[in-house]
């Protein structure tokens, strides 16, 4: 990447950690951000004239399930924390140095390393071999531990490693079967389900475990208003917890599983009204750190099925950044806090020096027209699969150019 | 993107008709002539039932319901005959797919495919090649490709029997899917209901009557068919059943939950008993049979905590000892299960007779 031209943006509106957006330019040499605000063009740079457009940080999202890269482009995903559910799991050193590898170099994957061997909640993997492998953090995958002394041996020993924990959070013991929420959608449907309040056991044994060992808890997804005030009151106690969420939860509650929408089959599933708005005030109030597209592309082999018998999961890499800007639209959150959620907090979360536009960072840039009008279609997508609960859907905030290290992507 | 829809309306309503069909069938004075000719009282052809399939009770209208309740009328009298057999599916082809084992509604189905004249085939899991891995989809797909007129669909998975309607072309009617929904029940007990009622002179209004519902309510179909048709034909239902077997929001459905079976059965009309799985009797959700029947167990004594002359009912098959004392079971002028049993076969014979009407191109369904 250093072999390229510099690469000089002009006249765009920088996206900055804090307040609106500055109008200037970037200047990238070697990779890496050289200047911001007044730049100007050295010569022999590539010259790109943003039109008014933003130029934000590349998304980095915590959390995919799959390497999908067409996708990842589309929604201005330069880099993607890789869940370690894959088949084999990534519980092996040498699969965490391959997947490290697998997207370069115009996407980076940090591998999350499995915290037990096989995902089977038992067995500690090899963490420090599998984190100088290149893993950026270690996940517990889509399942919750459920034995407390495993989850307490975990934190201590990753505390020592100094690598964060992502954990699902979702009392098994409570959801057993479960697909859906217990209430009155899932009544009606007649699907096995599970009360919401699975999510605050959970979170409340992690929080305790996490307070007990000093480990860095980061929660991949947190649904409900009991398990967000958990982990509000956490914060204020100044432990390392974090929180993240995807899009489905602030935009669906569980009316959207009507008609046996297996697109709308989420894990964990989608909540009540109630439960959708505590996640918007915890978007608003700051409890929840991330927005992550939870990016798991499904056939219609896994999909096309019996909503109980169906797969969980959704394309969501190509929506990620435009439900998030419907947010800023509504409200809820203004355009810098927008870009911490998406870029800047996983980044951190992971150290990788990523995330935020800043002189020295890595050159991962998206141009972003945040009002450019677009239709959600799921036969359309540029992803594997065009499992999205957002089919039809009219949104607003296209990526019109990206850039990863200082060189444009595609 | 898989197209998640209700059951397909090939002839829509007009709106401007709705309020004036309505008034036409709830007006009492025709309600209660069980002779006049269901065509009289309804909107004219496939206006009546404008449905393709038949998935679910949830959303149909009153009149809807009524329709097939009244359709089924003449098939009790034809199934009291010597002669139990009409022509008029002769020529069609019906499928039983049952996915799930079944004894009684299988043979119910097929009996009324049969007493029309029509050729009927069952299609058994065991016998089936989903065993060898085939998904839902393709057994739809090979099921279409056979042409049948109609195909009647048990699966163990809420929500199947709309995936494969989704998929095929011919009248799909849901004997059972999962946990969500198994039609024929639900009007074959609202017809049981009022027959009895009519046998007895007591009116034909199912409307005002307290009907309580007691047993696995989480799990059952049974009861989610029959929420939706007695509440909309105008009944106050009580679901009862211990915190473990009711589910969440059930309130939602306009029902009254109780967890006491005493004070369910408090001036209720008609009792019906769910039939309560072994694998819930053994201390996963009951301690023992025995504690279910000391709780929920429909005995003589706690029948007389209903009204004097209330009907009990049971969907079968039952645990008698269990959730229903042999002696309710068989209570003469009482226990009407049996009376379900033969209510059953009509209400079949009238979703078929209905649903296939288009295919054989009745005037005003085709």
């Amino acid at each position: 990447m250093s072999a390229a031209a510099p690469l000089t943006i002009t006249g765009g509106r920088l996206v900055l950690p804090f307040g609106e957006p500055q109008l200037g330019g970037i200047r990238c040499a070697g990779g890496l951000i050289t200047a911001l605000g007044a730049v100007t063009a050295q010569p022999g740079d590539t010259v790109v004239d943003a039109k008014g457009k933003l130029i934000a940080p590349g998304l980095v999202d915590l959390g995919v399930f799959a390497i999908d890269k067409a996708a990842f482009h589309f929604g201005g995903i330069t880099r993607a924390a890789l869940m370690p559910d894959q088949n084999p799991p990534l519980d092996h050193p040498a699969r965490v140095r391959f997947a490290a590898l697998s997207g370069k170099p115009d996407l980076w994957v940090h591998p999350l390393a499995a915290a037990t061997r096989g995902l089977e909640g038992s067995e500690l993997a090899e963490l420090a071999l599998m984190r100088d492998a290149g893993a950026k953090a270690v996940a517990t995958g889509r399942r919750w531990i459920g034995d407390s002394g495993t989850m307490h041996r975990l934190l201590s020993y990753c505390a020592m490693l100094e690598l964060t924990v992502i954990t699902h959070a979702e009392d098994a013991g409570l959801t057993g079967a479960a697909v859906a929420t217990a209430g009155e959608m899932a009544t009606r449907y007649g699907l096995p389900a599970a009360p919401a309040e699975a999510e605050a056991l959970a979170v409340a044994r992690d929080i305790a475990l996490a307070e007990l060992t000093g480990a860095r808890l980061h929660f991949r997804q947190v649904t409900t208003r009991a398990a967000l005030n958990l982990v509000r009151t956490a914060k204020a106690r100044g432990l390392a917890v974090t929180a993240g969420v995807t899009p489905a939860h602030f935009m669906l509650s569980d009316t959207a599983i009507g008609d046996f929408r297996t697109f709308t089959k989420l894990s964990p599933p989608l909540r009540s009204e109630a439960d959708r708005q505590a996640v918007r005030e915890a978007l608003a109030d700051g409890t929840i750190d991330v927005v992550a597209s939870g990016h798991d592309p499904r056939g219609p082999e896994d999909k096309r099925l019996p909503f109980a018998d169906a797969e969980p999961g959704m394309a969501g890499a190509e929506t990620l950044l435009a439900l998030t800007l419907g947010l800023v639209r509504d409200g809820v959150i203004d355009l810098a806090r927008a870009f911490a959620l998406l870029a800047a907090n996983p980044a951190a979360l992971l150290g990788v020096p990523a995330g935020v536009l800043g002189v020295g960072r890595e050159a991962d840039i998206a141009l972003i027209d945040p009002a450019r009008p677009w239709i959600v279609n799921s036969d359309k997508m540029s992803a594997s699969a065009g499992n999205t609960p957002f089919d039809k859907q009219g949104v607003e905030g296209r990526v019109m150019a990206l850039f990863k290290g200082g060189s444009a992507v595609g | 993107m898989p197209a998640p829809v209700r059951p397909t309306a090939d002839t829509h309503l007009p709106t401007a008709y709705l309020p004036q069909a309505f008034a036409v069938v709830m007006a009492p004075t025709l309600m209660t002539s069980p002779d006049a000719r269901t065509s009289d009282r309804y909107p004219a052809g496939s206006a009546a039932f404008p449905y393709r399939d038949l998935i679910g009770l949830g959303g149909l209208a009153p009149w809807e319901l009524l329709f097939l309740i009244d359709e089924a009328e003449q098939w009790v009298t034809l199934g009291r005959s010597a002669h139990k057999r009409d022509e008029r599916l002769s020529g069609l082809t019906i499928i039983n797919a049952f996915f799930e084992n079944s004894t009684r509604t299988l043979l119910s189905f097929e009996l009324a495919g049969k007493r029309l004249g029509a050729d009927v085939v069952n299609m058994h899991v065991a016998q089936s090649s989903v065993k060898k891995g085939e998904t839902l989809i393709d057994t739809a797909m090979t099921l279409n490709a056979m042409h049948a007129d109609a195909i009647v669909i048990r699966h163990q998975s809420s929500g199947a029997v709309q995936l494969i309607a989704d998929k095929v072309d011919c009248p799909v009617l849901n004997a059972g899917d999962g946990q969500h929904e198994h039609p024929t029940q639900g009007l074959l007990d609202a017809l049981t209901i009022r027959s009895v009622l009519r046998t007895k002179g007591m009116g034909d209004e199912i409307a005002g009557l307290i009907v309580v519902i007691c047993g696995d309510i989480l799990h059952s179909r049974v009861a989610r068919s029959n929420i939706h048709c007695l509440t909309t034909l105008g009944a106050q239902v009580r679901v009862c059943a211990p915190p473990a077997l009711m589910p969440a929001g059930i309130e939602q459905m306009k029902v009254t939950p109780f967890h006491n079976f005493d004070a369910a059965l408090d001036g209720a009309d008609v009792v019906m008993m769910l039939r309560l799985q072994q694998e819930r009797m053994s201390g996963q959700f009951i301690p023992s049979p025995r504690e279910y029947r000391h709780l929920y167990g429909l005995t003589l004594e706690r029948l007389a905590k209903a009204k004097p002359d209330a009907l009990v009912m049971h969907p079968g098959p039952m645990n008698r000892g269990v959730e229903i004392d042999s002696n309710v079971a068989d209570l003469p002028g009482r226990s009407v299960i049996n009376r379900q049993v033969e209510m059953g076969v009509a209400i079949r014979m009238a979703c078929l007779d209905v649903l296939t009407r288009k295919a054989r191109g009745l005037e005003g369904w085709a």
